[in-house]
């Protein structure tokens, strides 16, 4: 393994579809849950137990008059040093895969205190199963990954705006991408690139995408 | 579309106009952006909203729904004042240079030959003045005033960019932006494209709107060239699979015309219907059209369809001379109580025809209705819906659980026109059956009780070749798609090849007027070789132009020709214009690349050659087009209903040639202080059209769960409606409830001195499912079609928004 694996969300090539945010409820067996319509395209309006995976929309106008319409295909960012499992601190609770470095959460976490463990992670991932007090999130399809298939989510985006492989890899493609997209966007970046395993692309202020999209 | 999706990754600039790509045609976006990637293309949008199709976007243009000729009108006389159209293309290609009729005149909004009382127009004008051999005089250094080109600019001389933007509310130095950077692919070594959707047909001037960038297209030099063309993105994955096989009332299998009582034998049909040139180097493909009417009648009549018996012409529905049978017209006819039974497939009108209300009315007045879908909807149902009292109902509602497109085995057309075989990946649950087995049940009990108790006229069923069931008398998709491609009815020898009967004919060029041949679709003629390979099913992924053409995978129609009119992409040596984007070239005396357009040498060839337009009289690409009914140049008309008094451009409000509804429920407002609001209807990415198979998926209810209406920050102020309240859309037809959208995507319009506001819903709700998601946005569209074609407008009406 060349460093773990990552995956790289470049939301210049995205067109909020949500094929990824169903893909993952899709290979999760998650429900659909009741939601509202409250004036907003984003739906659940956050991540849950039942959604580990949400596109946020957000909207607005630049600079130059023109509207805005953002968005960002949230799940775990799966910390290269992930302060979740330091907070949970019990190895058959969360821990980080040796040959992936995917982060992740069992059924102990519910022996956690979940409080902790949200405010531990910068990113506000770690959500709580109401009923069995485990705490959930994004796993990056480990079951997926150690058979050779690339993660739902990645499979299920029609613009190829997520992409799937060895860290390595991910980190110079996203590299090239921001060098690219910098002629055009001179604010484009690849966020916290060197502390997580899932690298987002904006072409923008990270925060005018989402509150937690940047640390 | 001309071309297909992966030939928009060919182009340098993508003008997205009458359609949401990104939202509707997701995959389109993959190739719109490997445009960007890797040719630097710049995208446009140009739309009334700001979508998820603007948010990836180089320019959003924004334009109140309805004025798109306008729009496109300022394009054509920005490209002619600064000579931006490609010169060479234009002469030789185009009838440019056509010297038009003497009495052919336009005036305040009106062509030579209007009946106001008829609403039609007699287009004994609308022609060229031709020499005497009956071909179309030509002035090709376009000085003579008369020519296409001049008065093609004489016509959109009234179309500056002042006036435009007073008419679409787009600001002029956006109006300059998307001008400039369209026409600069006029030239040999740039490319255009053009993706339209249900924006541009759902309009009373739809086909115009077509009509207008095909002008454009044409003096660009982009038709017929690998990033160029028209591309309509179709919506249903075989929308056009069932458009190629005449799911429409005035088409027969392979868009020919559909024949009327007063041509009562084959030879008045075949003369009426087969055109004629006396321009010497034109195909006129058309000319074939026996051959492909004959088959037709073969594979639908068998060994009954005979010389003597005018191949059972005669078995074949006539309309009534100028009748028009669309939807429109029917549920106008159920209305009134003239249509006792209805057939519904896969469809759902209770949302998706314009005024619901009307709609849901007139299927009280049937006797019965067979409803084929894989889940109940508002149509099935619309008995015990919204306002209706079961008791006072006689329709009887049969609803028929038939299997879903992942159920069936058989062919797929995309827009594209590419075909691809599918197979079944799931056997249809309990008692439900393909809608194939329910037609082949239906008939076979239909020619039982024709042939014991007679009737009539029980020879045009028990006349009906039904040979497509396999050995266990189940539907038999191999077999029809065999039936469809033709096949030889007795042996034949064309050249020097022969062929058996019963084997596949490869090609319609192999089709015969004489009865040897039968082809249920004469477009799709090909898609099995001779041998019965089923070429539709192949996957192979060799691409030999580089281009994305790969012609081994699947089979498109025509021939397996992928872009269509690409002789125009050629020289008249028949060298390409841009030899980067070579989809064709004339090489040691034969064509390279993609199916040439005909197998004729390039035009340079006097004796051969042919011109590009091989489906025109003509055989040039038509900027003077007289076919639509409300004239040869495209010309500005407001919407049925719209906000102004006054056409800006001519003293003719609105097309003068749609038909006018006046039943009681068919109530419009136009300039109306009670409706002062513009309203659009669409889709999302998240629900498909009304939402009937959709709705019932939580993943997808979940993340739209209910109706909404956008509006503007300024009209939400206006009226004191805050984001995510309860609201009230009304329009002269009928009121829905929902939540108000409040956004910065939706802006008010600049009109005619006037701030306008626009508004929009989707039609993806409707009252049966979830009971709290609201009803559909149908009820407030009215009941008028476009000109043509009968399409509603679905994407310009009034309403007015207050809160609940």
């Amino acid at each position: 393994m060349a460093n773990g694996k990552s995956i790289m969300v470049d939301t210049s090539r995205c067109t909020a579809c949500r094929g990824c945010q169903v893909a993952c409820k899709q290979w999760k067996g998650l429900p659909g849950t009741k939601t509202k319509q409250t004036g907003t395209y984003q739906n659940p309006p956050d991540l849950s137990a039942q959604t580990l995976k949400l596109v946020r929309f957000s909207e607005g106008v630049k600079e130059n008059g023109k509207p805005f319409w953002y968005f960002f295909s949230e799940q775990c960012r799966h910390c290269v040093e992930p302060p979740c499992v330091d907070a949970i601190g019990d190895d058959a609770a969360a821990n980080k895969d040796d040959a992936t470095g995917v982060v992740l959460f069992y059924e102990k976490s519910k022996e956690a205190t979940f409080e902790d463990v949200r405010t531990a992670c910068p990113y506000n991932i770690p959500r709580q199963d109401e009923k069995t007090k485990v705490l959930v999130k994004c796993d990056m399809c480990i079951d997926r990954i150690t058979n050779n298939r690339v993660p739902s989510c990645v499979l299920s985006c029609p613009t190829g705006a997520m992409s799937f492989g060895d860290r390595d890899v991910i980190l110079d493609q996203a590299k090239k991408r921001v060098e690219v997209l910098k002629q055009t966007y001179p604010k484009a970046a690849a966020l916290n690139a060197d502390e997580v395993r899932v690298i987002y692309i904006v072409t923008d202020d990270p925060t005018k995408y989402h509150e937690f999209a940047v640390v | 579309m001309t071309n297909h999706y992966i030939d928009i990754r060919n182009a340098d600039v993508i003008l997205i106009m009458g359609s949401n790509a990104a939202e509707m045609h997701p995959i389109s976006f993959k190739w719109v952006l490997r445009a960007r990637e890797t040719r630097g293309a710049k995208i446009i949008h140009v739309d009334p909203r700001f979508t998820r199709t603007s948010a990836l976007a180089d320019h959003h243009v924004p334009l109140r729904s309805g004025t798109d000729i306008a729009f496109l009108g300022g394009m054509i006389k920005y490209i002619l004042d600064n000579n931006k159209y490609f010169e060479e293309y234009v002469r030789d290609y185009t009838n440019a240079s056509c010297i038009i009729d003497e009495k052919f005149e336009f005036k305040d909004g009106l062509f030579s030959g209007y009946d106001p009382a008829t609403r039609k127009y007699d287009k004994a004008t609308w022609v060229f003045k031709k020499d005497e051999n009956g071909i179309p005089q030509k002035d090709p250094t376009f000085q003579n005033p008369r020519c296409v080109l001049q008065m093609l600019k004489a016509h959109y001389s009234r179309y500056d960019l002042e006036k435009v933007s007073s008419i679409t509310g787009t600001p002029v130095e956006d109006l300059k932006t998307v001008y400039e950077l369209y026409a600069s692919t006029g030239v040999r070594d740039k490319a255009g494209t053009e993706l339209y959707a249900l924006g541009w047909t759902q309009h009373t001037v739809g086909v115009q709107n077509i009509r207008t960038m095909s002008i454009i297209q044409l003096l660009l030099g982009n038709m017929g060239i690998a990033g160029g063309g028209i591309n309509a993105l179709r919506g249903e994955p075989n929308v056009q699979g069932s458009t190629d096989h005449a799911i429409l009332s005035h088409i027969l299998p392979g868009y020919l015309k559909a024949p009327v009582a007063s041509l009562a034998t084959l030879e008045d049909y075949l003369k009426k219907n087969t055109p004629t040139t006396k321009e010497p180097q034109s195909a006129n493909w058309y000319q074939n059209t026996p051959k492909y009417m004959v088959s037709l009648l073969k594979a639908w009549y068998g060994d009954k369809a005979t010389k003597e018996n005018d191949f059972g012409y005669a078995y074949v529905p006539k309309l009534d001379d100028g009748q028009d049978a669309t939807l429109l017209n029917m549920i106008d006819a159920m209305y009134e109580g003239k249509v006792k039974g209805f057939t519904c497939v896969g469809q759902d009108p209770a949302c998706s025809l314009p005024n619901a209300n009307k709609v849901r009315e007139a299927f009280t007045k049937l006797d019965w209705m067979v409803h084929m879908n894989i889940f109940d909807n508002e149509t099935a149902s619309f008995w015990k819906g919204p306002g209706m009292n079961p008791k006072k109902i006689k329709t009887e509602v049969f609803l028929i659980p038939v299997a879903a497109s992942m159920e069936k085995e058989g062919s797929m057309s995309n827009s594209g026109r590419m075909l691809q075989w599918k197979y079944v990946a799931e056997k249809p649950p309990g008692d439900a059956l393909s809608t194939g087995d329910v037609v082949i049940r239906l008939m076979n009990k239909l020619k039982a009780l024709y042939k014991k108790d007679k009737g009539v006229f029980p020879d045009p069923i028990v006349n009906l070749a039904w040979n497509y069931t396999d050995q266990q008398g189940n539907y038999d998709p191999l077999g029809v798609a065999k039936a469809i491609n033709g096949l030889f009815t007795e042996d034949v020898t064309i050249g020097d090849k022969s062929y058996k009967k019963g084997q596949c004919v490869p090609g319609f060029a192999n089709l015969q007027a004489d009865g040897k041949t039968s082809c249920g679709n004469w477009i799709q003629c090909g898609s099995f070789a001779a041998d019965g390979t089923n070429l539709i099913a192949r996957r192979k992924k060799d691409d030999p132009t580089g281009l994305g053409l790969y012609p081994d995978w699947g089979w498109a129609w025509p021939v397996n020709r992928r872009i269509l009119y690409n002789r125009a992409s050629v020289d008249k040596d028949g060298q390409p214009w841009d030899p980067s984007r070579a989809i064709l070239k004339w090489e040691n005396g034969k064509w390279v690349g993609d199916v040439p357009d005909g197998p004729w040498p390039p035009l340079s060839d006097k004796e051969k050659g042919k011109l590009p337009f091989i489906m025109k009289p003509d055989g040039v690409g038509a900027l003077f087009g007289p076919g639509l009914v409300e004239g040869p140049f495209p010309e500005h008309y407001e919407p049925l209903e719209g906000p102004l008094s006054k056409n800006l451009l001519s003293a003719q409000l609105t097309n003068p040639t749609i038909k006018i509804f006046k039943k009681e429920c068919d109530v419009y407002s136009g300039c109306d202080p009670k409706f002062p609001f513009v309203c659009t209807t669409y889709s999302s990415t998240e629900h498909w059209c009304t939402g009937a198979e959709t709705r019932w998926q939580s993943w997808l209810t979940e993340a739209q769960p209910q109706a909404y209406v956008e509006i503007s920050k300024e009209l939400a102020e206006l009226r004191g409606i805050k984001n995510g309240e309860q609201v009230r859309v009304e329009s002269p037809r009928g009121k829905v409830e929902c939540v108000a959208m409040v956004t910065t995507r939706f802006r008010p319009f600049q009109i005619g001195g006037n701030t306008i506001h626009q508004v929009g819903m989707t039609f993806n709700y409707g009252w049966l499912f979830p009971k709290d998601c609201g009803d559909t946005a149908n009820l407030l569209t009215p009941t008028v079609g476009d000109a043509n074609t009968m399409t509603p407008e679905y994407k310009a009406f009034m309403v007015n928004v207050t809160k609940v």
